[in-house]
């Protein structure tokens, strides 16, 4: 048999260190964060701490449920996500469904496809849009995180290139029973592509979790910002500070090593809670999904 | 008989739309949100031709013609970002593309479907956490304190500070880049690979081909299709460095290597509410990429059996 021979046997040797090697770069990081928020003060600033925690300190954690403004900051990016991903998911598949008819059953199809064609393709830019916002008299508001981008036209398109590949002859009898767009849509093709709904829900709402640009630039007050542009600011600010005043790396280090990387790595991984959680049930969705979407167009 | 046909069609034409409106109905409100959030900011774009002065606004600031731009294409700072902004996003687009097709195809071979489900569930696990989260933890793992400075000290390695030398930094950008993105980004050829038909390693095999030919001739020719689409889409992200990842990664320190296109524009736009030059900077950018991404689409579409909407 081919199959065994010695050569391919090595190559399976060398394949499976590889592919685990890289599995575990993709997680140790995570796994240090995690380690360093639960570790002490001491350990971390001597360096002890690699993939466990040393000398387990639970104190950043404490500290971190007081800091009234950190809590009020990851309630406010639960209901973004809450909010931000049904409005998402609503506009997604209000727009797939006509467009995913054909251009026979709908003529005008091919207007509203370079309509969302050029959307995707061309905008106005950072400035004209953060002025849009402020002219409508949305900074400062909670609707300037949800509204600008309520139609996600990537998930439009894969939303409507799974459509398409539906059976059509259920809508078809529908229709000719007397049944109206509406009612196929949410009688026929919703029912039947709940793995595709619950793939662009995941993408939705992890992207209205994660993203921090527009609560840093549409919010003057920091009492509204979500937990990611609060986690930004802290981040970026840790970095600055320290090495806006000094060049010099003994003084350096000695400055990293007094702002508290524990509590930092607390607030992280925090910040990453809720997508380790919900991560694991939807993979399969995901897959499954983005499978279909984009690769039988 | 014309004008009676012509009359016809458009009455048919009438009747097919009037059984439409249901779907029409269905796509207004997503097409009017589109209108005033992408449309309506494209006619900011004169702002870019002007000396805007929020105080006279849009329609009685001074014209200045091509004067923001010749503005910029003077300023040495500019050509410096523009490199950083095509380096970065270059050798990202490469590494992003090569590595996710090897690693495809090593999971590919894996036998035991415990190792590779394992596998899958971490790798892609990266895609899904924000840049803010990741710089913070970059920022930790890289310092010169930090674990991965530890580990270069017990082998006799020097010192480094990665995120805070012109050297090192844009290679720290590129390489967390292509560590965030190269499992997500294998999904698609797997789905190529396991879509293989097997009845042909089978005939093969028969014939007497080892692993190392089925290789060259079956698997590389089967995902070769999808590697090619996928390479002509990402020419068009040649301007996008990566925003995300450089401002929650960046300092005044790495202006010099690390600073590109798009924190430029915010930078001079939102801090320095230098409106004109930085929606100058803008449009030149959103210009290049969309007639980049327009090319990308025709030849994935004409060559590729890419199919957009």
């Amino acid at each position: 048999m081919v199959e065994n021979s010695k050569a391919y046997k090595c190559f399976l040797v060398f394949d499976y260190i590889i592919v685990g090697f890289l599995a575990l770069l993709c997680f140790l990081p995570i796994l240090h964060v995690f380690a360093v928020s639960l570790s002490d003060r001491v350990a971390n600033s001597a360096g002890m701490v690699s993939f466990w925690p040393v000398n387990l300190n639970l104190e950043s954690y404490r500290y971190m449920m007081k800091d009234l403004e950190f809590v009020r900051a990851f309630f406010i990016s639960v209901v973004r996500t809450a909010v931000g991903g049904a409005v998402q998911v609503a506009m997604t598949i209000l727009c797939a469904y006509p467009l995913s008819k054909s251009s026979v059953r709908m003529p005008s199809r091919i207007v509203y496809v370079w309509f969302f064609l050029i959307a995707s393709l061309f905008s106005g830019g950072l400035v004209p849009t953060y002025l849009l916002v402020k002219q409508l008299g949305l900074l400062n508001s909670f609707w300037a995180m949800i509204i600008p981008g309520a139609v996600p036209i990537g998930n439009v398109i894969l939303m409507l290139n799974f459509f398409r590949n539906l059976p059509k002859e259920m809508e078809e009898a529908a229709l000719i029973d007397g049944a109206g767009q509406m009612k196929v849509l949410l009688h026929i093709y919703i029912p039947l592509s709940k793995a595709s709904i619950a793939t662009i829900a995941l993408f939705s709402m992890v992207g209205h979790w994660n993203s921090w640009f527009d609560g840093k630039i549409y919010f003057t007050k920091t009492a509204m910002q979500p937990l990611a542009t609060y986690l930004h600011t802290m981040v970026s600010q840790s970095t600055l500070n320290v090495i806006m005043e000094t060049t010099d790396m003994s003084v350096l280090e000695q400055l990293m090593t007094i702002t508290n990387e524990s509590l930092k790595s607390a607030q992280l991984f925090i910040g990453m809670i809720p997508i380790l959680c919900v991560y694991p049930f939807i993979q399969k969705y995901f897959t499954k999904g983005i499978v279909v979407g984009s690769l039988k167009g | 008989m014309a004008a009676v046909n012509t009359c016809m069609n458009r009455k048919r034409r009438m009747v097919k739309f009037k059984k439409n409106i249901p779907l029409h109905l269905m796509l207004l409100p997503g097409v009017l949100l589109i209108l005033i959030f992408n449309y309506l900011p494209m006619g900011g774009i004169a702002m870019a031709f002007q000396d805007y002065k929020v105080t006279k606004g849009l329609f009685r600031s001074e014209w200045v013609g091509l004067y923001n731009f010749r503005f910029l294409m003077s300023y040495p700072d500019f050509w410096n970002i523009m490199k950083n902004t095509v380096c970065i996003a270059g050798m990202k687009l490469i590494l992003g593309l090569a590595v996710p097709v090897i690693f495809a195809l090593m999971l590919n071979e894996i036998r035991s479907k415990y190792f590779a489900k394992i596998t899958q569930t971490l790798v892609y696990l990266p895609n899904f956490l924000s840049w803010v989260i990741l710089g913070g933890i970059f920022s930790t793992l890289l310092s010169p304190n930090g674990i991965v400075n530890h580990a270069l000290g017990a082998l006799g390695m020097g010192n480094y500070y990665f995120m805070g030398d012109n050297k090192l930094f844009p290679g720290v950008l590129i390489a967390t880049d292509v560590w965030k993105g190269f499992g997500y980004g294998s999904i698609v050829y797997l789905a190529a690979l396991t879509g293989i038909d097997t009845g042909l390693y089978e005939a093969a095999a028969i014939d007497g081909a080892g692993k190392w030919k089925q290789t060259l001739h079956i698997t590389l020719p089967g995902i070769a299709p999808i590697v090619f689409v996928m390479a002509v889409l990402s020419m068009g992200n040649v301007l996008n460095a990566g925003m995300d990842q450089v401002m929650n990664m960046y300092s005044p320190q790495v202006y010099l290597s690390g600073d590109i296109l798009d924190t430029y524009i915010y930078r001079i736009g939102l801090e320095n509410a230098q409106y004109s030059l930085s929606t100058a900077a803008g449009l030149f950018k959103s210009a290049v990429s969309a007639v980049l991404m327009s090319l990308a689409y025709f030849f994935a579409i004409k060559y590729g059996d890419y199919q957009l909407f």
